[in-house]
């Protein structure tokens, strides 16, 4: 210490200098800074795509909110209670009573193991926390991981610039976020970090050729594979982007490499999955990718030949011959193995999406979720908003400057959109690549613009010949913007638009030929406009999120009559009250919507549940609800039903109530029973529940045990005793008598009535 | 319960010479009377008071046998015994102690408790007792099962006279009834019913163990809510704060339910509609309490209002659903209170806390207790002061980025009545250095995760050049 001081003192000058070149080195280069804004930047929207994601939990409470996801928050709890074997080998008799349901065989692990995993690495490092909490956090968690890999896709698709705003698109996407916000513990929520970031390793993969980011998307596709029957839609989607490389005569090396390995690699992982199984080598819904897969080695000894024989000719009748043989081999052994059933045929969930009226017809357990409805155009609004009109704008960059990784872009947009229009869960899948696409359009866009204004600005002063060039390349630039902007303001702002193409048009018209004093101002009103509108875009967002995701469905809130809010807390009332009152093996029948949350927190056996896979037993359930009572009562007590659960929203106008779903419990039943017909229940066509009922659905058990002693409720001032305030109507049958059933518990607001299933009388 | 209870007390009243020389004889009673009536909802308290407690024997003794029918002795939550002094208006009241006795030749399983005095009674001597005691679950529902329109009936089970190993010269028993409506009751003359009040006596001359035993068949419509466990969870935070978790699995004990529910009725008439069962309840929490909730295993429940003032907090809790017969609920009541209002450092430079030990909610019997208190990280040496019997373990708790884990003192009891809200003490040694453990970890892993950072950053990994 002492010698270096000594050394110092002497030289006061030079340490001095030596301060102020120590400051400058401090001082950060554009390129650190650049990237010091980059990680900045990510790491808020990193922060942002959480958080925003939070009202539900803030609003509410840290809990599960959904149906579905009680089952996978069950499993999940089953899995670090007892561990991993016990998990995978889980036969579990409490649901699907008496089939029951062996659960390691038919489910996708990806999601519980994902969160027992980050519970246990919590708990090791320290931190005490509840697997609840862990359950409600995980997708908000994987929404920001997937903000991270959208920055990266975008920067792989196009430059860091669009990486930057993809991310910042897909992290307040209302399309993401109605399935990933705090609370929705589903598959879809890590599910879509899987599939982004499987088709982020393709691509780079496609582009290096490198095997390494070929074996790790291999990986991600063994993790989308673990956590979402959505895999489908990749292990489809690729073979056909590698096919239309094919056909535009992009084939390479690398594409080759990329395929081949992820392929298999990925088929081989994705086995190990046991609900999936040999499905990728036996389903019909797989072979696609292996046909791909074949026509690659074909292509490849093509080639290799060509190389060798090196004579066109040759060649050309060798090409015919092997092409008609493969063409020929693998029809052959498609057919043989469709025929022999080797090959399953497509399942109706893959024909629904290819035609969105094949449900409707022949599958109604699927055509009665509303999730699976056709998309509306004001959802594609509501989930997309300005996203919508850059879309087109973003292929129109892609088609520009068309690579490999622009094609696969292009590519996913165009179909999933279609799928999107399909279904309204599959707006889900569409969203990457909207926001990616959107992404492009606007970084494009606006670094033109900025571009201009910079530019602009210096050569102005001088006017030298690079100045004039470089603002004639720059006005194009503007007009091409301006076009965008044109676009972009049709269907937000008309007059806006008209203002635009009146003001700016003409102006940067001009200034093609000469240096244009108005050019600077246009861009800044353009990059104003882009700024105006992404704003807007935030805050549908946060609208969209905040008003229409984040409230849960297990608690329902409403307005009470001072503006306070009343909470209508019955459907974990009624599944408490089951589970603390009823005897341990308990049986309990409802329709399959509450299976899962019976289990779950009511902690009994149903008979069928959320996982639709027996539709047979769904549709005696269904039956049993449509029958008479002394009809029903015959199938209850072959079921050994113990409890009758309905959900009845007639007190508190509660309107996706069992009587609202009757109709779908008629057609699945009668789909199987064919006693059961759908007519019976209607009158002229007609579904009413009031006087004018059909007198067999007055009758029936689902009609009972709703209105059961409801005629004696006086529900609304100035209305009659037992008015429906779900569907507006009094009802028709005022005078229930239940002669197997009693009442056992019916919730504050009636929403939950669970009844009890009388043992026979005695004979004698 | 009650019933046992006031047997015991009966017994007791006759004095009983302690040292084994002495026989219980030695004592006679002059007067002893009884009363019994509701304590809280499901619990009976009962008091005898034993005048002239003299001594006939030869050898002075200090000890007051009590005498309980086995029965009653299990659901003796509390026995308390006072010494009365001074007359009439300066009569004040010496409390006395009481523990369980061993009495190898008494009849039937007669369980006691012993008295023990101030000063021994000479010969000829005499003094006056007061004793109070607490039975839980004494009152059987009967008919077991009732339905929603039904009231509840119970029946109590003891003795016309004072159980004692002592002969009484006089007695009598007054019973109270929580209603007017009495079923009915064993007759032994003399025996009036006047409304809510049963006398029992007076009687004469009875000779040591008299038993009468009665029944009393009377409406009952209080709400029988017994916790069945709770587990009350104290954590020590040297940061600032105490905090408690209580784990409650809460019952109806009464007359079970049987049959239909029916909202409509329960909602149109309130009055003549489940009258024993209840809805909500009442938790006593220390004032200046903080951050509570109110949650059970699926989720928070709603229905709870909190009102705070400086001197007491009140939580009305109620559960998801009304309490019928036989119902259950299990839920969770948190808090966080101030440290300073809690934790004391004491002469010797040991910390202390001072906490309540029964169970916040008002008027229920709380079948077994246990309270955990977790010390924080590193202190030692914990000690215990608790003013009567509990079974104490210790324990380990591992939670927020422990590294040798928290030590935790156990402390269990069986039948716990309001009566034993009162405040315990923990003693323990902690070193404030382990409060800046856990910060100085956290610390230290972010410095080492930017290092690595800053480190990756200068260390160029690839293989080409």
């Amino acid at each position: 210490m002492v010698a270096a001081k000594m050394e110092k003192s002497p030289s006061d000058l030079l340490t001095s200098s030596g301060i102020s070149s120590v400051f400058k080195s401090l001082k950060l280069k554009t390129k650190q800074q650049e990237f010091l804004i980059r990680v900045t930047i990510l790491g808020l929207i990193y922060v942002l795509a959480f958080i925003t994601r939070l009202f539900s939990v803030l609003r509410y409470e840290s809990m599960i909110h959904e149906f579905d996801p009680y089952f996978n928050y069950r499993v999940t709890q089953y899995l670090t209670q007892k561990g991993f074997y016990e998990f995978w080998n889980w036969f579990d008799s409490e649901s699907w009573y008496p089939l029951g349901r062996i659960i390691g065989g038919t489910l996708y692990p990806g999601l519980m193991v994902t969160a027992a995993f980050i519970f246990w690495t919590l708990r090791f490092i320290g931190f005490a926390v509840h697997i609840r909490e862990v359950c409600v956090l995980l997708a908000p968690f994987f929404a920001s991981n997937t903000t991270l890999v959208a920055y990266f896709f975008g920067k792989q698709l196009w430059d860091s610039g669009a990486g930057l705003v993809a991310a910042a698109l897909i992290a307040i996407c209302p399309g993401y976020i109605s399935r990933s916000v705090a609370g929705s513990y589903d598959n879809e929520g890590v599910a879509i970090f899987a599939l982004l970031l499987t088709f982020y390793l393709f691509v780079k993969a496609v582009n290096t050729g490198s095997l390494a980011w070929a074996l790790a998307s291999a990986f991600g596709y063994f993790y989308m594979v673990s956590a979402w029957g959505g895999y489908v839609f990749i292990i489809n989607l690729i073979p056909l982007y590698v096919l239309v490389l094919l056909i535009t005569g992009r084939y390479s090396m690398r594409l080759y490499v990329a395929y081949n390995c992820m392929y298999i690699l990925g088929m081989l992982l994705a086995m190990q999955i046991r609900f999936v199984g040999f499905q990728h080598v036996q389903s019909g819904e797989h072979m696609a990718a292996m046909g791909v897969f074949f026509l690659m080695q074909v292509f490849y000894f093509l080639g290799w030949v060509k190389y060798l024989l090196n004579d066109p000719k040759k060649f050309h009748s060798f090409l015919k011959i092997t092409v008609t043989s493969a063409v020929g081999l693998g029809a052959i052994a498609l057919g043989v193995g469709t025929a022999s059933g080797y090959i399953s045929p497509w399942t109706g969930r893959f024909y629904s999406l290819l035609d969105p009226t094949y449900a409707k017809d022949n599958i109604p357990i699927i055509a009665s979720v509303s999730e699976h409805q056709p998309t509306a155009w004001s959802s594609f609004m509501f989930d997309f908003h300005i996203l919508l009109i850059l879309f087109p704008a973003g292929l129109y960059f892609c088609f520009k400057r068309l690579s490999d990784a622009t094609i696969f872009i292009v590519m996913y947009g165009l179909t999933s959109m279609y799928f999107a229009g399909v279904m309204v869960r599959l707006i889900l899948v569409a969203t990457p690549a909207v926001c990616l696409i959107s992404a492009i359009a606007v970084s494009a866009t606006t670094k033109n613009l900025t571009q201009l204004v910079r530019t602009k600005s210096k050569p102005a002063p001088g006017g030298s010949g690079k100045g004039a060039t470089s603002s004639k390349s720059s006005s194009k630039l503007c007009l091409k913007a301006v076009a965008e902007r044109v676009k972009m303001s049709n269907a937000t702002n008309a007059a806006n638009a008209f203002e635009l193409i009146v003001y700016h048009v003409p102006l940067v018209e001009g200034s093609l030929d000469q240096s244009p004093p108005f050019q600077k101002n246009v861009a800044i009103a353009l990059l104003v406009g882009a700024f105006y509108l992404l704003s807007r875009y935030a805050i549908h967002c946060t609208w969209v999120t905040s008003e229409a995701y984040s409230s849960p469905s297990i608690v329902l809130a409403a307005r009470g009559a001072h503006g306070n809010r009343v909470i209508f807390d019955d459907y974990r009332e009624a599944y408490f009250w089951l589970r603390q009152n009823t005897p341990q093996d308990a049986k309990v029948m409802s329709w399959w919507d509450y299976g899962y949350q019976i289990t779950a927190m009511g902690n009994r056996t149903v008979i069928v549940d959320n996982n639709t896979w027996n539709n047979t037993h769904i549709a005696t359930v269904g039956r049993a609800m449509s029958s008479y009572e002394d009809e029903a009562y015959e199938i209850m007590r072959s079921l050994d039903v113990d409890y009758v659960l309905v959900v009845f929203g007639g007190v508190t106008g509660y309107s996706s109530d069992d009587i609202n779903k009757f109709l779908w419990m008629v057609r699945i039943g009668g789909g199987v029973f064919p006693v059961i017909k759908e007519p019976d229940y209607l009158v002229n066509g007609e579904y009413r529940v009031d006087k004018g009922a059909a007198p067999k659905m007055l009758n029936c058990l689902m009609y009972k045990l709703s209105y059961y002693r409801f005629g004696e409720l006086t529900t609304e001032y100035g209305k009659p005793p037992g008015y429906d305030r779900a569907r507006g109507v009094e009802i028709g049958n005022k005078d229930i008598k239940l002669e197997h059933l009693e009442e056992a518990f019916t919730t504050s607001n009636w929403i939950v009535r669970i009844y009890k299933v009388k043992p026979p009388n005695n004979r004698w | 319960m009650a019933a046992l209870i006031l047997s015991f007390l009966v017994f007791s009243i006759s004095l009983l010479v302690k040292t084994s020389l002495s026989s219980p004889s030695d004592l006679q009673i002059l007067h002893a009377e009884r009363q019994l009536q509701k304590f809280v909802e499901c619990v009976l308290m009962g008091s005898i008071i034993l005048q002239q407690v003299e001594n006939i024997g030869d050898t002075p003794t200090s000890e007051v046998l009590l005498a309980f029918p086995p029965a009653q002795f299990d659901h003796l939550a509390l026995v308390k015994a006072a010494v009365t002094v001074g007359k009439k208006r300066k009569k004040s009241y010496v409390p006395l102690e009481v523990n369980p006795s061993e009495q190898p030749e008494a009849p039937n399983g007669t369980k006691f408790y012993a008295i023990s005095l101030l000063n021994p009674l000479a010969k000829g001597e005499s003094t006056t007792l007061e004793i109070l005691y607490i039975l839980s679950h004494s009152l059987e529902p009967f008919p077991v099962e009732i339905s929603q329109s039904e009231s509840q009936f119970v029946y109590y089970h003891d003795s016309a006279v004072v159980l004692s190993p002592y002969h009484i010269k006089q007695q009598a028993t007054l019973f109270k009834t929580p209603s007017n409506k009495v079923e009915s009751f064993t007759q032994v003359e003399p025996t009036y019913l006047n409304g809510a009040e049963l006398k029992y006596g007076p009687y004469e001359d009875h000779r040591p163990y008299s038993y009468y035993p009665i029944i009393i068949h009377f409406e009952n419509n209080h709400p029988f809510a017994v916790v069945e466990e709770l587990e009350r969870e104290i954590e020590v935070s040297h940061w600032g704060s105490v905090q408690v978790t209580e784990h409650y699995k809460l019952a109806h004990a009464g007359a079970k339910h049987k049959g239909v529910f029916s909202r409509v009725e329960y909602q149109s008439r309130p009055g003549a509609s489940g009258v024993s069962s209840f809805k909500h309840l009442l938790a006593m929490l220390p004032p200046r309490v903080h951050s509570v909730y109110y949650r059970d295993d699926i989720g928070n429940i709603s229905s709870s209002h909190l009102r705070t003032s400086s001197k007491k907090s009140e939580l009305l809790i109620e559960p998801r659903y009304p309490l019928f017969g036989g119902w259950k609920a299990s839920f969770l009541i948190g808090y966080g209170v101030p440290l300073q209002d809690f934790l004391f450092e004491s002469a010797v430079g040991e910390r202390y806390l001072n906490f309540s030990f029964g169970c916040p909610i008002a008027d229920t019997v709380v079948d077994k207790l246990t309270v955990k208190v977790v010390l924080p990280e590193g202190s030692k040496d914990p000690s215990v002061k608790v003013a009567f019997a509990v079974e104490q373990s210790l324990e380990k708790k591992y939670s927020y980025l422990d590294v040798i884990g928290r030590t935790v003192v156990v402390l269990e009891k069986k039948n716990v009545v309001p009566d034993h809200n009162i405040p315990f003490q923990v003693h323990y040694k902690f070193n404030q250095i382990f409060m800046l453990a856990e910060p100085l970890m956290l610390v230290s892993a972010f410095f080492l995760f930017f290092i690595t950072f800053v480190a990756y950053l200068h260390i160029d990994l690839s293989l080409r050049k």
